[in-house]
């Protein structure tokens, strides 16, 4: 299960739409082993494709640094889909490294965003539930 | 000389779930070399059958991609930071 704030499932919408026509990419912070998400950092889209994306490695360098120093590592990776499905490419899933990462897709193929998760391990794609966490959510 | 190595998610299981390790070496190559023969079971993500570095692997020193340094030959200095990072793309 994926676990995350409603800012950052906001956020994490509005820099794929902002990135449009391209894909957009950004990774995902929390404790690994958890879907807890508690850091969202949108990236560039090394690729400026609407195919493709790609994380600068250098980028990559310093969300790991930042997440370091609050206790917390890398678990995860968004990116959009702008006409198709939120659903992994095989592309995607031949370039799914690591089986303890949340693969979260945007598709902004309809009017409305959807945003649905993914373990990728060994190459077999398996959905979790997306948890938006709500104030009231979060005080209960 | 010792040197840290911060080592992503994905290799910590074969390296006993440290999210560092140190090892030695003067060079990026010694390094990797020293890595993998402690931690055996990270071999095969970092290099690749030939010995080259893996596609979906970056080793950085300190900000600086060492494929863009001298590879593998790329000194290693007291104090320097060693990441090796997992490539991360899709379509």
């Amino acid at each position: 299960m994926l676990r995350l704030p409603n800012e950052i499932y906001l956020q994490m919408i509005g820099h794929c739409i902002t990135g449009l026509p391209d894909e957009a990419c950004g990774l995902l912070t929390g404790p690994y082993g958890s879907g807890e998400i508690v850091g969202c950092y949108p990236t560039r889209n090394a690729a400026a494709s609407a195919r493709l994306y790609e994380i600068d490695p250098v980028e990559i360098l310093h969300v790991d640094r930042d997440a370091q120093k609050r206790g917390v590592d890398i678990i995860g990776v968004f990116h959009s889909h702008t006409h198709t499905d939120a659903y992994p490419s095989p592309t995607d899933v031949a370039q799914a490294l690591d089986p303890g990462w949340h693969y979260v897709l945007v598709s902004l193929r309809d009017t409305h965003p959807v945003v649905r998760s993914y373990s990728i391990v060994d190459g077999e794609i398996t959905e979790e539930s997306v948890v938006v966490l709500t104030h009231a959510a979060k005080a209960s | 000389m010792p040197v840290e190595v911060r080592l992503p998610t994905l290799l910590r299981s074969q390296a006993g779930g440290q999210a560092s390790v140190v090892v030695s070496g003067d060079t990026i190559g010694e390094v990797i070399e020293a890595l993998v023969a402690e931690y055996p079971g990270t071999a095969s993500q970092i290099l690749n059958q030939d010995g080259t570095l893996h596609k979906f692997v970056n080793v950085y020193v300190n900000d600086d991609d060492v494929r863009y340094l001298s590879a593998f030959d790329t000194p290693v200095q007291d104090g320097d930071e060693v990441s090796i990072l997992p490539a991360v793309a899709g379509g």
